[in-house]
């Protein structure tokens, strides 16, 4: 039986030069399954060796807050696995500092240690990219 | 009328038109999502803090909980564990989600 691919080029180019990936993130977690998925696509991609930066903007800043517990709705908490991107050489994350301050939240919130920007910076983050994937 | 709320203020626009929406008699349960529009010093405080002048303001704990929002509650919100939901949504004549 001939297996099929999908027309997809299965054979590994391991020479191809490193591109800069940025995660954006702008969902809160739990209510939608966006904030969990866009963690397990950035742990999958840490296996590749690329340039890999995350923001958090918009309710997505409410990912990395502190004190999650998740215990009486049945559900994983997942905000200790962005503690460990830093063993992935995940550590360029980024929150937007206008997102922050419309919920009234400060960096010593956060789990994990971020670079607040201005919206204006995010711009030219997100400019400066060669692949950007939203959630 | 319950009315339940489950989306983020920040990300639609459901709580607001929902509290435009009360009338007299009317309380609101804030689940899921929903439970960001319980916190204080977001842009959303100030409206909700209007309309629980009004009107009795629920959060559902559990929700807030999870989000680690539980310490950051709008004073006068109310929270209610599951058992509380059930009883509002008995106490109430009907319930109306918002989506």
């Amino acid at each position: 039986m001939t297996e099929v691919t999908g027309g997809i080029e299965m054979e590994e180019d391991t020479s191809g030069k490193i591109k800069k990936f940025l995660y954006i993130n702008r969902k809160a977690p739990y209510g939608t399954i966006y904030a969990l998925e866009s963690l397990e696509v950035v742990l999958i991609a840490a296996a590749f060796d690329q340039d890999v930066s995350l923001a958090f903007l918009d309710d997505g800043v409410y990912e990395i807050i502190k004190g999650q517990h998740t215990r009486t709705i049945d559900v994983k908490n997942f905000s200790p696995t962005y503690r460990a991107l830093e063993g992935y050489d995940i550590e360029k994350l980024y929150v937007e500092k206008e997102s922050m301050e419309a919920r009234g939240l400060k960096e010593e919130d956060f789990i994990v240690p971020v670079k607040v920007i201005s919206a204006k910076e995010m711009a030219d983050l997100m400019q400066s990219q060669d692949v950007v994937l939203s959630f | 009328m319950l009315h339940t709320v489950n989306k983020s203020p920040t990300e639609r626009n459901t709580l607001e038109s929902c509290l435009k929406h009360l009338t007299k008699g009317c309380a609101v349960l804030l689940i899921e999502d929903g439970v960001y529009g319980a916190l204080k010093g977001t842009v959303s405080t100030k409206m909700v803090e209007q309309a629980l002048k009004h009107h009795p303001i629920y959060a559902l704990y559990p929700d807030l909980e999870a989000r680690g929002m539980q310490d950051r509650v709008i004073d006068g919100i109310k929270l209610v564990d599951y058992s509380g939901f059930v009883d509002l949504a008995v106490e109430y004549p009907s319930v109306q989600s918002w989506l």
